[in-house]
C-alpha cells in the first residue's frame, strides 16, 4: 500500500445486545480502509460474526453507527459479498445456478448472468464443474463455489466468516493462497473472521484482536501488505514474529479477563 | 460383477420366497382337503379372479378412483394450507393447533358421522381425503421451515427490498418461498406424499366398509364384506389380492416420482448406490 487509502466502512462505538440479554459487543470501534485485508481474531463467542452481520446490514447495532464515508447510498448490499463458515449451497441446484443466485435475486436472467457465472467460476478454478451438484464436490470445492457466488456481484467488500475453519490444513493453505491472489486480481477489500492465529498472520494486512465477550478491539497488529505471499513466507522469521506477537496479545487479554 | 449379481438376487429372492409360500399353501390345502369356504387354494383364487373379473374390475375402478381423487385433493389442500401457514404467522398461530389436534385424532372414527351428513360417495371420498391430508400438510410445513438459516440470510442480503412496506415484505416472502422454500421442502413433501398414498387407500377401504355395512356401495372393500356375508371366500381373497396389488402399485408409482424428482441432488434418492 503506497497512497493513504480512503476509509470504506467505519464502525463507531458499537454496542450490540441480543434479545436474550447477551451483550455481544461493547464499545467496538473499527475502521476499514479500501484495499485492506483485515482479520478479526478472537476467542469463540467474542462477537466476531456479529461484526460481519452488522457491516452487511443483516443486524442493526443497539447503539453506535456503521457508516460508509465514501458513499452517499443508503443501501450497500450490492457492494458486499458474504461467505459463511459453511458453504451454504442450495443442494438442489447445480454449481452454475448456485453462483447465479445473487444475480437472480437482483432480477438478472441466467442468459445475462452467464458471463459473470463463467468468470466467477474461472476465478476459483472450477470452470469444469458448472454442471456438477454440490453433493458431488469435496469440502474445499464447495467452499470455492461459495466464494464464486460471493464474487458474482463483483463486490467491493468481501465479508468472510471463518470460511476455512472446517477444512483440512492442506486445502486451507491452498485456499489461503487463492484468496490472496483473488484479492489482488479483483482489488476488493476483505474482512476475514478467524480464530486461528496462524491464518490471520498469514493472510492479513491488519489483524484486529478482540477481547472475550463483550467484544471490542483490544489491539491491532500490522501484517504483510495485501497480495500473494512468497513461497517461503510461512517458514520465514517475519511470519513467526507476527504469530508470536498476536499470540502474546491474545494471551494477555484472556488472562486479564480471568483475573 | 458382484454388484450386478447381488442386484439380481435382490429381485429374484423375494419372488422365490413368494412362489414357495404359494406352493406350500396350495399343497397344504390339497393334501389336507381344506374346503374352499375355509381356505381356498391360490389356484382357486386365481380362477375366481378371472371368472369374477368383470365384477371385481368395476369395484377396483371405484376404489381406485376414490383413492386417487382423495390423494389429489389432499395434495392440493395440504400444500395450499402449508404455504398459507408458512407465509403468515397470524394464520399459522390460529390454525395450526387445530391441524395437529385433527392429526392425532383417529379421523377414521368419524366415518359413520360423515355417512350421516353426506351422500355416500362424498362421505367415502371425504374420509379418504381426511386421512391423506395431514401427512401432506405436516410434512410440507416441516419442509418449508427447514431452509438453511444462512441461505435465508443470503437471501436478505441480496434480495430483500430496502423498503419496509407490507406489500414489498410480502413480495420478498413470496420470492423466498419460490426460490428457497419450495425446493427445500420437496423431499419432505414427497415423503408425506408416499405416506399419504398408502393412507388414502386405507381411508377409502375403511370408509367403504363403514358404508357397505350400511347397505350400499360397490368398491373392493364392499365386495369383501359382501363375500364374507355370502361365504364366498375365494372371491374375498381375490378382492384382497387386488387391494394388495393396488397398494403396491401406488407405492411404486409414488416412489418412482420421488426418485425422478430427487435423483440429482438428494441423499435419499442415492441410498441404493454404492
Amino acid at each position: 500500500m503506497t497512497a493513504p487509502a480512503s476509509p470504506l466502512v467505519t464502525l463507531q462505538g458499537i454496542t450490540k445486545v441480543f434479545a436474550n440479554g447477551v451483550t455481544a459487543l461493547e464499545g467496538f470501534d473499527l475502521g476499514i480502509r479500501t484495499g485492506e485485508f483485515v482479520s478479526l481474531l478472537g476467542p469463540s463467542g467474542c462477537g466476531k460474526s456479529t461484526v460481519l452481520r452488522l457491516i452487511a446490514g443483516l443486524d442493526a447495532p443497539t447503539s453506535g453507527a456503521v457508516t460508509w464515508p465514501g458513499s452517499a447510498d443508503a443501501d450497500h448490499r450490492s457492494e458486499i459479498g458474504f461467505v459463511f463458515q459453511e458453504p451454504t449451497l442450495m443442494p438442489w441446484a447445480d454449481v452454475a445456478d448456485n453462483v447465479w443466485l445473487p444475480l437472480r435475486l437482483r432480477g438478472v436472467s441466467k442468459r445475462d448472468a452467464q458471463e459473470r457465472i463463467t468468470e466467477s467460476l474461472a476465478l476459483v478454478g472450477l470452470s469444469d464443474f458448472a454442471r456438477a451438484y454440490p453433493r458431488e464436490l469435496s469440502g474445499g470445492m464447495k467452499m470455492r463455489v461459495s466464494i464464486a457466488r460471493a464474487l458474482s456481484l463483483k463486490p467491493r467488500l468481501l465479508l468472510m466468516d471463518e470460511p476455512f475453519a472446517a477444512l483440512d490444513e492442506i486445502t486451507r493453505f491452498r485456499l489461503n493462497d487463492d484468496l490472496l491472489r483473488l484479492q489482488r486480481e479483483l482489488a476488493c477489500t476483505i474482512v476475514f473472521v478467524t480464530h486461528s492465529v496462524y491464518e490471520s498472520a498469514y493472510l492479513s494486512s491488519r489483524i484486529a484482536v478482540m477481547s472475550p465477550r463483550p467484544g471490542r478491539v483490544v489491539a491491532t497488529v500490522a501484517g504483510e501488505a495485501p497480495g500473494p505471499r512468497m513461497p517461503d513466507f510461512r517458514t520465514g522469521s517475519r511470519y513467526a514474529a507476527l504469530c508470536g506477537e498476536i499470540s502474546r496479545i491474545l494471551l494477555e487479554h484472556s488472562v486479564e479477563e480471568n483475573a | 460383477m458382484a454388484a450386478a449379481s447381488s442386484r439380481r438376487l435382490k429381485i429374484v429372492l423375494p419372488f422365490a420366497v413368494f412362489g414357495a409360500a404359494l406352493a406350500g399353501w396350495e399343497g397344504a390345502v390339497r393334501l389336507q382337503g381344506i374346503p374352499p369356504y375355509i381356505l381356498p387354494a391360490p389356484s382357486l383364487v386365481a380362477t375366481t379372479l378371472v371368472a369374477d373379473g368383470a365384477l371385481l374390475w368395476a369395484s377396483l375402478l371405484t376404489t381406485l378412483r376414490t383413492t386417487l381423487l382423495a390423494l389429489a385433493l389432499a395434495v392440493g389442500g395440504g400444500v395450499f394450507l402449508a404455504v398459507l401457514l408458512s407465509l403468515s404467522r397470524i394464520v399459522e398461530y390460529s390454525l395450526y393447533p387445530f391441524a395437529v389436534a385433527l392429526q392425532v385424532t383417529p379421523v377414521i372414527a368419524i366415518a359413520p358421522l360423515l355417512l350421516i351428513y353426506m351422500p355416500q360417495d362424498a362421505a367415502v371420498l371425504a374420509c379418504a381425503w381426511l386421512v391423506a391430508f395431514f401427512p401432506i400438510l405436516s410434512n410440507t410445513m416441516l419442509g418449508l421451515q427447514s431452509v438453511d438459516r444462512n441461505l435465508m440470510d443470503l437471501f436478505r442480503l441480496y434480495g430483500a427490498p430496502a423498503s419496509d412496506s407490507p406489500l414489498t415484505r410480502m413480495r420478498a416472502r413470496l420470492k423466498a418461498l419460490w426460490y428457497l422454500r419450495r425446493p427445500a421442502a420437496l423431499p419432505a413433501f414427497l415423503a408425506g406424499l408416499r405416506i399419504a398414498g398408502g393412507l388414502s387407500l386405507i381411508g377409502a377401504v375403511v370408509a367403504e366398509m363403514a358404508a357397505g355395512s350400511a347397505g350400499a356401495g360397490s368398491g373392493l372393500a364392499y365386495r369383501i364384506i359382501e363375500s364374507q356375508y355370502r361365504l364366498n371366500i375365494p372371491r374375498l381373497f381375490a378382492a384382497l389380492v387386488l387391494l394388495a396389488l393396488t397398494g403396491i402399485g401406488l407405492y411404486l408409482l409414488l416412489a418412482a416420482v420421488s426418485h425422478i424428482l430427487l435423483r440429482r441432488w438428494h441423499e435419499s434418492a442415492l441410498a441404493g448406490r454404492p
